[in-house]
């Protein structure tokens, strides 16, 4: 819906959108361009735009016209000049710069947010259109800042749609949202008071806007009008444009009374709300708002949001108080205090409203220029490194730009201030300029002025403003209530930071396997053209919740599964029974197979079988078939598997304690080794191996009344010294193993032995398996470079020169082939390799992961171990590691469709063809990304059909087949394909694709690829799917508003940017953790998951902050979580009694930052606290080690590098500037 | 002897009293003229036997021709049997070095025969005629105060070296574990009852093998500890070296110094004393197991004999070199895998055998011994020797490593099992003492041979390597290992012998003066078993003659006996490289020359020919000698010719010619027991006979003693005598299996018994299903072959003999 209704908006929006964006994203544009020397190229062309749309305005308005005229022009020059000033002070000097260009850029922006509103009301149209697309509609408008984060941007489009119709007064309803808001606002109405001047300036605009509007309502009308109804976009738009037309440009005049409801929508923007507390708190409540917001969200507010637009609406007839009240309404919340601000609200709400929408996607789309070369070249890396160099321009200085020029945020905050001002500043701004603005509004003239005074204010974007990944994320949790069902097909579950319950219905369940569209593009041509990249997330072996059901195991018999005989493909749901059920007719092939006898049943008269639903495989899209000795390797059934320990015991391992700690939890461990049946012991059987330069095997056959050393010293051929006694059952062993274990630290306790090997290790272990016939893991504990003489050997090549240069591929590819050649032997055996790193410096992770990548292992690493601090984290890794489900020796085949191929796969596994992907060890943690691409047509009736079969053996030694199945829908519609995306699945793709990239490629030329890719993405939609409007406006997707801000995150990663104080070791690491991870993990890798703990209440979290330091209160308890590392940041102004309930301690000073678990005390709020990070501790495959933080300690470096929405020490953008960045591109693309 | 042993050293010696001198005085004078004046003597006979009590040297000629010419129309080369450690319980060492010819390439040692100036206190050196002085240690000698080395009856004396650092003796025990549960116990019992045998200093280490080679490690506490190798690559001594950590890290960077043997020593955590590790080792061996790798159906196990070896060798080597040290293999078939690989796994597939060598089908069979062979020397020059202990029924490769022992003056013992007390007792007399308490071994001996310029030495046949010490003393004409005047002999026991061969090169226009005497000098420095370094000089001499005009004397100095060995020897040396035809052939040509030269006879008439007294037996010899498993290979795996011909060329004569001409001996009613002829006519129904074959006993019941025996009169009181009868060879056999190195297998049957066969492959078939009636049937048992008998043999030789043609 919301597509659709974008799309109908994209004329209308365009237009009004035109005018928000142009003055706004000039700036924008003209901020990154300073930043980023290649943008400044773009800078100009959109200048150049930008000044056509801005003076639409202008023209209309000359008063703002002509403070937005230089504006916009000035925006372009401004950036680059201010973008040097506004560079140079960029981070404090920011605000004084973007001050006067903010002004500029406000005047822009708020131009913009003229324009914004202008747009509102053609993004009122939006609202119409979805009101959940009210988000994109916000995105439009200014209001997108609030808006975007929750109902931001679909208030524009519902602001649009609800100014375009009545609907927009129903939208009123939204008003419930507005309660929600109206905390928000209170917190937010001081930084719209502080920006209310830029506000009102962007209204001010909003009427220039008008005069634009008169041309862009048409086009928003209808647009609106899809939105609204969808479908019949034209009249809905066409309703709305005759109705818009005026209340676009009018609509906050005119219009305002039917906007009202739209403004209701505002609402939401309610920022507007804010406004009026505007004068009440400034910024900071404004990252409040948006919390506040995202209640408002749930109410589905979205539709609220649309109220924002009302807002406007109401803004513009603030002399219409009448629609106002509707408006309040909408801030329902914001009503009660804002009532009286209403009216100014109103106001604000179509300020912020039209600028956060605008804003938003208008940066998303300048981004997207960029991208979308980047993803043509992207596959060809080197290529696209080429690519980049055209947009080189751009690109390459961009990218160096942009890094450095984070300083060039500066000018980002130029620019941002600009989109933002539209964004966010009107976010804030709005609120107070609101007032002025929505006053101004009606009079369009009048909002010239208001323009100029609200530029100083709104110098600043308002982070508010722009899309918010909190209020995503809650509205998504307010909405998924009801448990996912999964038999309806193309339908987007929620996200994975929701909790919801799944029912399978004949479609895997996310937790197995997550989409990035779930409406595929028919045809290759639009998909290339969409960029949107087809992908599908697949954890195969993925635990679930208690509370579902593990998947079935189908036992077909002697036979074996039932299979189409051309494709192969598992009997699933999709196979259709025909001839009265005595064949089959493939989903994928469509090949008609016969059915065996033994599994012949008739047909009932829908032509499904009777026994459909007691079939698994008929009915489910997750189940299980036992495989028959067909599926195993040399036609024998499998021999139980084997954990091979191996524990280096050089003298750095014995110093720092790992050893005789590994070895004491060796003992335990035993008892807990992976089964199915709990009741049953474990068939796995183990083995113990350590190692310095040479082997050390240990007979424990329980024959012996002593363990047996065998030293291999052979390290240049390795074999295994014996069989019968390595491989032992651990109950026949027990005594002789607990002796090993209990000698090996006395054993080795004066080592002097610095030098290790590594790939005899594995080979070791390899052999042992190959000797057994079995498959396994090899567990190895290892801590330093292997330099001793040996196959593998390595040497110290860390060279941070090389980092930034041509050269920096190098150092994330291995030293040797050795180990890749180990690695494919080590597949072919189904040994799997999980590697435990202790390194005190440089040991190559990059050349040491290889096996543990290739073979579904992990790697684990405890840089500068020391027992006391991190055998917690260790030993918790360690025992999850070894009791989790695995699976051995596994084979992975996806099957489509027709019309798509599965052509590309990302994670740790080996494959040596095409199609196979092979795991010598696959647990519950790994994913695999599976990408897709069109070689045919796919048709809307059958959609695409996917399935995943992986062939493995459990643990308990049985050899089986899970299948997944997964269909998603066909659209011939770009719009849909935007309706239905997941942008963190598409993140997740990106973040691989990425980091594999760097492997040939320049890093640099990777990140311009993402970013090109990503504007092209967001180009698209916006050239195809929004509504027209002005090219300065940012017009973001629905599904897709975070996009920026989460691939923001990936392009800052240690990976892409690393910092001064980031190892080599740290970023491949980091690379290949990443690239076996599933959707959840990235997610919160990437954007961290930050917890204000000032109130804890017992059964639910607090709503998380958004990560930027703003958020951080001095008085405040933060819990900042990764999935690798838990923060417990601590305000220096904390209350003594928060001290106390968490520490114990009573004064800051007395917190002791080098704790890893806190003190236990016996207070309600300790207790939940200590639940919490426990909870968090289960949620993760890894264990996280608690790091307390003290403000101004300097352990805050580096809880800072995960405040991913602010600009990082190594160069990465803020959230804020990059997403002027991104606006930048999409312009360039569409220009 | 009483008053030699009073003299601790040298300087003692000199200031004994004089009393003591008058005795050694006469002794020596005595000794003289016995020697100088042989020829006088009542018979050649106890001058041989003298010689061989007091020398341990058995020459051929006992009187040698004076010109080359003369000395090849003999036939028998001059040569002799030398047995270097020769049990003396009446011959102390003495406690001082020996003195040396200072001409630096004739270093020959003080002895009887040296002209002596007392008054000058010089010396003659009576090879290189160099005169010396005296040391100034000598300073007090005189005609009669004459240190023993010059008395006459201390031809062959024994000095203590002390100098120099004494090393422990090492044991290195090389296991095989692929062998039967039952054998393996009893090898473990064996190996652990051995430990009580060695003396407390000596170093003990174990490597255990398998599919994989184990080198355990004795000295730690706790977790039993080994070392492994990989059992199919081949590695170098400083691989394997590193491998055991036995050399410094630090070294290997800093090349050129070698590590201090003794620094290695103290460090090597694999040899220990085994007064340390003696529980240990007791406990480590008793938790030996069969190798744990599976056995698949049809498959030989994986056996890396060769890679075991490698790693003992190498370990002794970087540790231990030049230190008396025995590696003893025990091994339980043949190597199936690595270097030294003697057969495949596949059992469809079987161990080569004489017919698939002759074929040229023995595939590992070349490289196999190249492998061994190069390890044997390896081993030979650090002065480590090895044993073979093979127990199987089948063969275990003996072919391609005997001369690991062959090289090195190890043992091979082979059995069935090493359940047997075959094994079990050769392995327990391995560690037998002598009188004084210390073992009957002795290491890294060298053996250097001085002649006088009459002579020179074409080489040695025995188990011995050529240290390639070209001297003036060598010949160019190689017989056995030649090339050479000084031998190693790794390990060596009193019955080591050697057979040494020389040739006369005094040219004939140049003769020697009358009386003059040839001499010999055998000086043997070695390791004794109780870590002194000793030297043994025996000095021999033996008159020259004329052929022309003495060939009567020189006939009758014939030892037949001795001849008859050196000339097996030759035969057995041949036939380790040519074909047996050849090896025959030759052996035939040469006693039909002797015959001729010494044989009595009118031409071609051949019942005109007769052979003196002292050449009478040594046709029947070499008759036995060409029917013997030595020089047959019918019936004989590879394994077995290899283990009797390693026998054959290092006991001392006594056990070679019964090796070569088993003795049989008849016990009957009708009188004491009498050796009987080796004939099938002794095979009577009322006898029991005893016949030794020195590797096997064999008690054979005649027909008749076997029904009686059946019968069961033995235990009847009336029939007593016929008990005492039935356990009178018993006892005999008993004796003879004490003393016996190995032990022989000891076999008891009757007639018609199938290990009857033992005793028919050995006697002369005089009866055969040929001659049968012929001979008539009163006596004797046919024998079933085509051999020729010796009456045929003998028939032959004297018509070729007599022929003018030959």
């Amino acid at each position: 819906m919301n597509v659709n209704q974008h799309t109908p908006m994209a004329s209308p929006y365009g237009q009004p959108q035109p005018g928000y964006t142009q003055p706004g994203y000039a700036p924008l544009d003209g901020g990154y361009p300073a930043p980023y020397a290649p943008y400044n190229g773009p800078a100009s062309p959109y200048q150049p735009g930008a000044p056509p749309q801005g003076y639409s305005p202008f023209t209309s308005f000359p008063s703002k016209a002509v403070a937005a005229n230089p504006v916009s022009d000035l925006s372009s020059p401004l950036d680059l000049g201010i973008s040097g000033p506004a560079r140079g002070p960029p981070t404090t000097g920011p605000p004084p710069i973007s001050a006067p260009q903010q002004y500029n850029q406000y005047s822009h922006s708020q131009g913009d947010m003229q324009n914004g509103p202008p747009p509102m009301t053609q993004a009122q149209p939006r609202p119409p259109v979805s009101q959940p697309y009210n988000p994109g509609a916000m995105n439009m408008s200014g209001p997108h800042p609030t808006y975007p984060q929750h109902y931001g941007p679909p208030p524009t489009m519902q602001q649009v749609s609800n100014q375009m119709s009545g609907m927009q007064i129903t939208s009123g309803p939204p008003t419930p949202a507005g309660p929600g808001y109206a905390p928000p606002h209170s917190s937010q109405p001081p930084v719209s008071t502080a920006y209310s001047a830029a506000p009102p300036p962007s209204y001010t605009q909003a009427p220039p806007p008008v005069s634009s509007a008169p041309t862009q309502p048409p086009p928003s009308g209808p647009a609106a009008s899809q939105q609204y109804y969808g479908s019949p976009p034209p009249p809905s738009q066409q309703p709305f444009n005759s109705s818009l037309p005026p209340t676009s440009q009018q609509q906050f005049t005119s219009s305002s009374v039917p906007p009202p409801p739209s403004q209701q929508t505002l609402p939401p923007s309610s920022y507007s709300g804010p406004a009026p507390p505007a004068g009440q708190p400034p910024a900071p409540p404004v990252s409040q708002p948006q919390q506040s917001f995202p209640p408002s969200q749930p109410p589905f507010s979205s539709a609220p949001p649309p109220t924002s637009q009302p807002a406007f609406a109401p803004g513009p007839p603030p002399t219409a108080p009448g629609s106002f009240p509707p408006r309040a309404p909408p801030p329902s919340s914001q009503p009660g205090s804002y009532p009286p601000p209403t009216s100014a609200p109103s106001c604000q709400y179509p300020g912020p409203l039209p600028p956060q929408q605008q804003p938003p996607p208008s940066q998303p789309f300048p981004y997207h220029s960029g991208p979308p070369p980047p993803r043509a070249q992207m596959p060809p890396t080197s290529m696209a490194q080429s690519n980049h160099l055209p947009p080189g321009p751009q690109g390459p200085p961009g990218p160096p730009g942009p890094l450095q020029q984070p300083p060039s945020q500066p000018g980002m905050q130029t620019g941002y201030p600009p989109q933002q001002n539209g964004a966010f500043g009107q976010v804030r701004g709005p609120q107070p300029g609101y007032a002025g603005p929505y006053p101004g509004q009606p009079n369009y003239g009048a909002p010239a002025p208001a323009p100029a005074p609200a530029p100083p204010a709104q110098k600043r974007l308002d982070p508010d403003a722009i899309p918010s990944p909190i209020q995503v994320i809650e509205d998504d949790k307010a909405k998924s209530t009801e448990p996912f069902t999964t038999g309806v097909r193309g339908q987007a579950p929620p996200l994975v930071t929701t909790n919801f319950q799944v029912k399978d219905q004949g479609n895997a369940s996310p937790r197995f396997v997550r989409c990035t569209a779930y409406n595929m593009p028919c045809t290759a041509d639009m998909a290339k053209q969409s960029q949107v990249p087809l992908a599908a997330v697949v954890k195969p072996l993925a635990t679930l919740p208690p509370d579902e059901t593990p998947p079935y195991l189908v036992d077909h018999g002697e036979g074996g599964p039932i299979r189409c005989n051309r494709c192969k493909a598992y009997m699933c749901p999709y196979m259709q029974f025909i001839e009265g059920g005595r064949r089959f007719q493939c989903g994928f092939c469509s090949c008609v197979t016969e059915v065996p006898p033994h599994y012949f049943q008739h047909l009932d008269h829908t032509g499904k079988r009777v026994d459909c639903y007691d079939r698994p495989e008929l009915s489910l899209g997750s189940y299980e078939f036992l495989a028959t000795v067909d599926y195993c390797k040399n036609n024998k059934l499998p021999q139980p598997p084997a954990f091979i320990f191996l524990i280096d015991v050089s003298y750095n391992a014995v110093k720092s304690g790992m050893v005789s700690i590994v070895c004491q939890e060796l003992k335990t461990l035993m008892d807990y080794l992976p089964r199915e049946n709990p009741e049953m012991d474990s068939i796995v059987r183990v083995g113990f191996v350590t190692y310095n330069k040479v082997l050390h095997f240990y007979n424990v056959k329980s024959s012996l009344a002593q363990p047996q050393m065998l030293v291999v010293s052979d390290v240049s051929d390795m074999f295994v010294p014996l069989l019968d006694g390595f491989l032992v059952n651990v109950n026949e062993s027990r005594l002789v193993i607990e002796s090993l274990l209990d000698q090996i630290p006395e054993m080795f306790a004066d080592t002097r032995e610095t030098e290790t090997v590594f790939g005899p290790v594995i080979q070791a272990g390899l052999e042992a398996l190959k000797a057994a016939d079995c498959a396994g893991k090899l567990f190895v504990f290892h801590t330093s470079l292997p330099i001793a003489e040996a196959p593998g050997k390595l040497k110290n090549r860390e060279d941070k020169k090389l980092i930034g240069t041509d050269k920096e591929k190098s150092l994330f590819q291995p030293q040797v082939g050795f180990y890749n050649t180990l690695a494919k032997e080590c597949v072919a055996q189904g040994c799997c390799v999980d590697l435990f790193l202790f390194p005190n410096q440089y040991v190559d992770v990059a050349t040491l992961g290889v096996v543990p990548v290739s073979t579904g292992g992990s790697v684990y690493k405890y840089t500068y171990f020391q027992a006391q601090s991190d055998q917690e984290r260790f030993l918790n890794d360690l025992r999850r590691d070894v009791q989790k489900p695995v699976g051995f020796d596994a084979v992975m085949r996806v099957r489509t469709s027709t019309g798509i191929r599965a052509t590309d796969f990302f994670g740790s596994f080996f494959m040596s063809n095409t199609t196979d992907v092979e795991l010598a060890g696959l647990d519950c943690d790994k994913a695999i990304t599976v990408e897709f691409k069109h070689d045919d047509k796919l048709s809307e009736e059958t959609g695409a059909l996917m399935q995943c079969a992986v062939l493995y053996t459990s643990c308990s030694g049985q050899r089986r087949l899970r299948i997944h199945n997964m269909a998603v829908n066909c659209c011939s519609q770009l719009a849909d394909l935007y309706r239905n995306c997941e942008t963190d699945t598409i993140i997740n793709f990106f973040s691989k694709y990425a980091f594999r990239g760097v492997l040939n490629n320049p890093t640099k030329a990777v990140r311009d690829t993402l970013v090109n890719q990503c504007a092209q993405i967001l180009a698209c939609y916006r050239k195809n799917c929004a509504s027209p409007s002005s090219a300065g406006q940012l017009i973001l997707p629905e599904c897709m508003k975070l996009l920026p801000v989460y691939l923001n995150c990936v392009l800052k990663s240690d990976v892409l940017l690393p910092g001064a104080d980031v190892s080599l070791d740290d970023r491949a690491y980091l690379r290949q953790l990443i690239s076996c991870m599933d959707v959840t993990e990235t997610h919160v890798f990437f954007y961290p998951r930050l917890l204000p703990l000032m109130k804890l209440e017992s059964g639910s979290l607090p709503v998380a902050v958004r990560d930027s330091e703003e958020r951080l209160s001095k008085g405040g308890v933060y819990l900042l979580e990764t999935g690798l590392h838990l923060f417990l940041w601590v305000g220096a102004s904390v209350q003594q009694e928060l001290l106390l309930n968490i520490f114990g301690t009573p004064s800051f000073g007395q917190i002791d930052s080098s704790m890893t678990s806190l003190p236990v005390l016996d207070n309600p709020f300790s207790q939940r606290l200590r639940e919490i990070i426990d909870s968090f501790r289960a949620q993760r495959s890894r264990y996280m080690k608690l790091m307390v933080v003290k403000q101004e300690d300097r352990a805050e470096l580096i809880f800072r590098h995960f405040l991913v929405e602010d600009k990082s020490v190594s160069g990465g953008a803020s959230y804020v500037d990059f997403l002027c960045h991104m606006h930048k591109e999409i312009r360039q693309l569409l220009s | 002897m009483i008053f030699l042993r009073q003299m601790p050293n040298f300087r003692v010696w000199k200031r004994t009293a004089n009393a003591s001198w008058s005795q050694a005085v006469s002794l020596s004078t005595w000794t003289a003229a016995h020697v100088g004046h042989c020829s006088v003597m009542t018979t050649y006979q106890e001058f041989i036997q003298q010689n061989e009590g007091r020398d341990g040297v058995r020459f051929s000629w006992n009187l040698w021709p004076s010109s080359r010419l003369e000395a090849t129309r003999l036939v028998v080369p001059v040569s002799c049997l030398f047995t270097p450690l020769k049990e003396r319980p009446d011959l102390p060492p003495v406690q001082y070095e020996p003195v040396l010819c200072s001409r630096a390439n004739c270093k020959a040692v003080l002895n009887p025969l040296c002209q002596v100036d007392f008054r000058a206190k010089i010396w003659a050196c009576n090879f290189c005629f160099q005169r010396n002085p005296f040391p100034p240690s000598y300073a007090g000698i005189s005609e009669v105060n004459q240190p023993a080395e010059l008395m006459p009856q201390f031809s062959t004396i024994e000095y203590i070296v002390q100098r120099g650092p004494t090393a422990p003796l090492i044991f290195l025990y090389v296991v095989d574990t692929c062998l039967e549960e039952e054998d393996l116990q009893a090898l473990k019992e064996s190996l652990q009852m051995s430990l009580s045998l060695l003396p407390p200093n000596a170093l003990v280490g174990l490597i255990t093998f398998g599919r994989m080679v184990q080198v355990h490690e004795l000295s730690c506490e706790g977790i039993a500890k080994s070392y492994v190798f990989r059992g199919t690559k081949d590695l170098s001594s400083k691989q394997i070296q590193e491998m055991l950590g036995l050399t410094k890290p630090a070294a290997s960077g800093q090349q050129g110094r070698p590590l201090a043997p003794q620094d290695a020593a103290a460090s090597c955590r694999f040899l220990q004393p085994v007064q340390k590790v003696d529980m240990n080792l007791t406990d480590l061996l008793g938790e030996l197991q069969s190798d744990p790798w599976p056995v698949p159906q049809g498959k030989r196990p994986l056996r890396s004999t060769g890679v075991a070896l490698s790693v003992a060798v190498g370990l002794l080597e970087g540790t231990f070199p030049n230190t008396g040290a025995r590696v003893m293999l025990f091994i339980g078939g043949p190597p199936t895998q690595g270097p030294g690989m003697v057969v495949g796994d596949e059992l469809k597939t079987p161990i080569r055998s004489w017919h698939d060598i002759q074929k040229d089908n023995a595939r590992h069979l070349k490289k196999a011994t190249k492998y061994y062979e190069a390890m044997a020397n390896r081993s030979a020059v650090n002065g480590h020797s090895i044993d073979i202990y093979a127990c199987a029924l089948d063969q275990t490769g003996l072919l391609e490593m005997k001369c690991l022992s062959n090289l090195t003056g190890g043992h091979i013992v082979m059995g069935d099992s090493f359940n047997t007390s075959l094994f079990k007792q050769t392995f327990q007399r391995v560690f037998s003492k002598d009188n004084n308490g210390d073992f009957r071994m002795a290491f890294g001996g060298v053996l250097e041979v001085k002649t006088t310029r009459e002579l020179k030495v074409c080489g040695a046949i025995g188990p011995c390597v050529s240290l390639n010490s070209k001297g003036s003393c060598v010949s160019e004409n190689e017989m056995g290992i030649g090339g050479t005047s000084q031998w190693k002999v790794c390990s060596i026991n009193p019955s080591t012998t050697l057979g040494f061969y020389f040739e006369v090169v005094n040219q004939h226009n140049a003769p020697v003066p009358q009386g003059g005497r040839g001499a010999i000098q055998f000086v043997t420095q070695y390791q004794h078993s109780n870590t002194q370094r000793r030297i043994r000089v025996t000095t021999i001499a033996r008159n020259w003659a004329d052929a022309q005009s003495q060939i009567q004397h020189i006939e009758s100095s014939f030892d037949q006996e001795a001849a008859a060995v050196l000339m097996a020897r030759l035969g057995v040396f041949r036939a380790e490289s040519e074909e047996g035809p050849d090896v025959l052939r030759w052996l035939d040509r040469q006693l039909i020359r002797l015959c001729q030269k010494f044989g009595q006879f009118n031409k071609d008439d051949p019942t005109s020919f007769r052979l003196s007294e002292s050449l009478s037996l040594y046709p029947q010899f070499m008759f036995h000698l060409r029917r013997s498993p030595f020089l047959q290979v019918f019936n004989n795996s590879p394994d077995e010719s290899s283990y009797y011909r390693h026998h054959f060329v290092r006991q001392d004569l006594t056990q070679s010619l019964i090796m070569i001409q088993p003795i049989l001996y008849s016990y009957s009613f009708y009188g004491p027991p009498e050796p009987v002829l080796l004939d099938s006519s002794s095979i009577l129904p009322d006898r029991i006979l005893l016949m030794d074959t020195f590797f096997q006993l064999v008690i054979y019941h005649g027909e008749t003693i076997a029904q009686w025996r059946k019968a069961g009169y033995q235990d009847m009181a009336e029939h007593e005598v016929f008990k005492l009868l039935l356990q009178a060879p018993l006892d005999d056999a008993q004796e003879i299996l004490q003393t016996r190195f190995p032990m022989p297998r000891y076999i008891d049957t009757e007639h018609g018994g199938s290990q009857a066969r033992f005793l028919l492959s050995k006697v002369n078939p005089s009866q055969t299903h040929n001659n049968l009636y012929a001979w008539g049937q009163e006596t004797g048992a046919p024998i079933l072959t085509d051999d020729v008998s010796l009456q045929v043999f003998m028939d032959h030789l004297k018509k070729l003999a007599v022929s003018s043609s030959a």
